[in-house]
């Protein structure tokens, strides 16, 4: 199973994932008119300090903590992918307190929204990947890192 | 071929259903279901008196469900007795069930103190059910000229207030602890969500519980009277336990379970908002009466029942909640020293002890909580990693590169 990954010592922080991540989940073909003058929420963000950055997005995990802890049952894991239907959500921000990777967070409506891999949206494969100057993400096949 | 029985259909239920499943499709599983329908989501209740969901969207699982994990539903069946020597379950129609494991998943019931005079008041309810929801609904109607009167200030109480407010005519509510959400909050933090719910039109009466109701009126504890058409009681939950009582198990404030949910009964495991289970930032035993609790018991009851060898030793209480827009999380014991960070409406504390984080509350900044969480959760020593929580927001940048090289290098 192909997976989001960052390679912290790449990541230079300039925060153009996020862009292409909101852009590639906006629906529209414009990418000014998607993310020009708007707050953006985008699916990755980049976290770190004055030493460090890297970009986080969810981690499709093997037993995922959000899919058993969803009060509405809206969060379900298939072929690998860990997704959210965004109609039975109602925002109660369980899955925040449960992700142990931050990789959660609400979207513009207040409804969760979480990394799907760009599966399903018109980009067919992460933008966050493709969009990366510095090829710091990467979309690929790992092994588990212990 | 085995045969599986699970007393109860909520969300305790479903993670049995699925844990057996994940390693055995053949056997038989029956679920007998108090309720005359599919699992539903049964936190959403107040979300559906509010209007953010409804009864399609409220359902846990999809329409198949049952059917695609081949099991029998009896619906509106009450398990009256279990026979752990002829491994038999009795129904309240007189018919027995077979089991070669057992779950019990019976869940929890509204507390309803004898209070004096009850019966004299026409439309009151409880808050637990759907059908409490529909009922609650129906007695509010569409005139918005109810007043009502909200006994309990917990979680149930107060999604309750949130969930009716654009129902009713007034909601007064009143609990006779000194704040609102007293199992989940301390004084200060309480004080910051009460305001807020007062602002948007909730009011209190603290320190203060009704002890006597003649019709659509309560005499308080202080002496006061208030007037109300509509009397809703959230005063407390208590497990369901009295079927394993009866048998012969151990049981407590919940039904005790080890951490592979086994009762003492042979056989019988037991999972969800029934049981006492461990609570690991406390390391003792307590009910987890929560949602995503009752899930990971039942899965990890389930994969035992089909013979697997799984382990829950990391539970912990947890919350997230919000009420008009203000929201916050809790999590763990509050123990040890407490640091705190506050700007208006956000409050954040933390619980530090031994060189673990034990617990928070969050209110108003929430963001990535959840690596919090897991450090309370996981036992991280926090000398492991540069932890300053008080000073700013939950990030992975606490942790050393090589942790975070495992933790979101490779397969999780």
């Amino acid at each position: 199973m192909k997976r989001v990954y960052v390679n912290e010592e790449w990541c230079l922080g300039c925060h153009l994932c996020e862009y292409n991540c909101a852009f590639a989940n906006s629906g529209l073909e414009d990418m000014v008119l998607a993310l020009k003058g708007r707050k953006i929420f985008p699916r990755i963000h980049v976290e770190g300090d004055d030493r460090i950055t890297f970009a986080v997005s969810c981690r499709h995990c093997t037993d995922p903590l959000c899919v058993k802890s969803c009060i509405a049952g809206a969060i379900s894991k298939r072929d690998g992918v860990v997704k959210i239907d965004r109609t039975k959500c109602v925002g109660c921000l369980t899955c925040v307190l449960v992700c142990p990777y931050g990789a959660l967070a609400p979207g513009e409506d207040g409804i969760m929204q979480k990394c799907e891999l760009c599966l399903e949206n018109s980009c067919g494969a992460p933008a966050c990947v493709t969009g990366c100057p510095n090829k710091a993400i990467v979309y690929e096949e790992r092994g588990g890192a212990e | 071929m085995k045969r599986y029985v699970i007393i109860g259909n909520g969300t305790a239920a479903v993670g049995c259903i699925e844990g057996i499943r994940a390693a055995d499709r053949e056997g038989a599983i029956t679920v007998v279901s108090g309720e005359a329908r599919p699992v539903y989501s049964r936190p959403l209740i107040s979300y559906y008196l509010e209007g953010k969901t409804d009864l399609e969207r409220m359902k846990y699982r999809s329409d198949t469900f049952y059917a695609d994990n081949g099991c029998q539903v009896l619906y509106g069946r009450k398990a009256t007795e279990i026979d752990p020597a002829q491994k038999t379950v009795q129904l309240d129609d007189g018919t027995a069930l077979a089991y070669d494991k057992l779950c019990v998943a019976a869940g929890s019931r509204s507390f309803v103190p004898p209070f004096a005079g009850l019966d004299s008041v026409k439309d009151r309810f409880t808050f637990i059910t759907l059908d409490d929801a529909l009922s609650l609904e129906q007695a509010l109607g569409t005139g918005r000229d109810k007043r009502v009167l909200i006994v309990g200030a917990g979680l149930i109480g107060l999604k309750c207030a949130e969930g009716i407010i654009d129902r009713a005519k007034s909601i007064t509510v009143c609990d006779l602890a000194d704040r609102v959400l007293s199992s989940i909050l301390d004084a200060e933090c309480a004080a910051v969500v009460q305001q807020h719910l007062e602002a948007h039109g909730i009011a209190f009466m603290l320190s203060d519980t009704a002890v006597k109701f003649d019709g659509g009126c309560a005499e308080m504890k202080s002496g006061r009277n208030v007037e109300f058409d509509v009397l809703v009681l959230a005063v407390g939950v208590r497990a369901n336990t009295e079927l394993v009582k009866a048998a012969g198990g151990s049981v407590n404030r919940g039904i005790i379970v080890n951490e592979k949910l086994e009762t003492d009964l042979p056989d019988v495991y037991a999972a969800g908002d029934c049981t006492e289970g461990f609570d690991a930032s406390l390391g003792d035993r307590r009910v987890l009466a929560i949602l995503p609790n009752a899930y990971a018991q039942g899965q990890t009851a389930g994969t035992n029942m089909a013979g697997g060898d799984k382990v829950l030793d990391n539970a912990i209480p947890m919350n997230s909640i919000g009420f008009f827009r203000l929201h916050m999380m809790t999590a763990g014991s509050y123990t040890g020293e407490m640091t705190e960070t506050r700007n208006g409406q956000t409050l954040r504390r933390f619980f530090v002890k031994d060189g673990l984080l034990k617990g928070f509350m969050l209110i108003g900044d929430t963001v990535r909580a959840g690596i919090y969480t897991s450090l309370i959760r996981d036992r991280i020593p926090l000398e492991t990693l540069e932890f300053g929580p008080a000073a700013h927001e939950a990030t992975s940048a606490m942790y050393t590169r090589e942790t975070r090289r495992k933790k979101y290098g490779g397969v999780v």
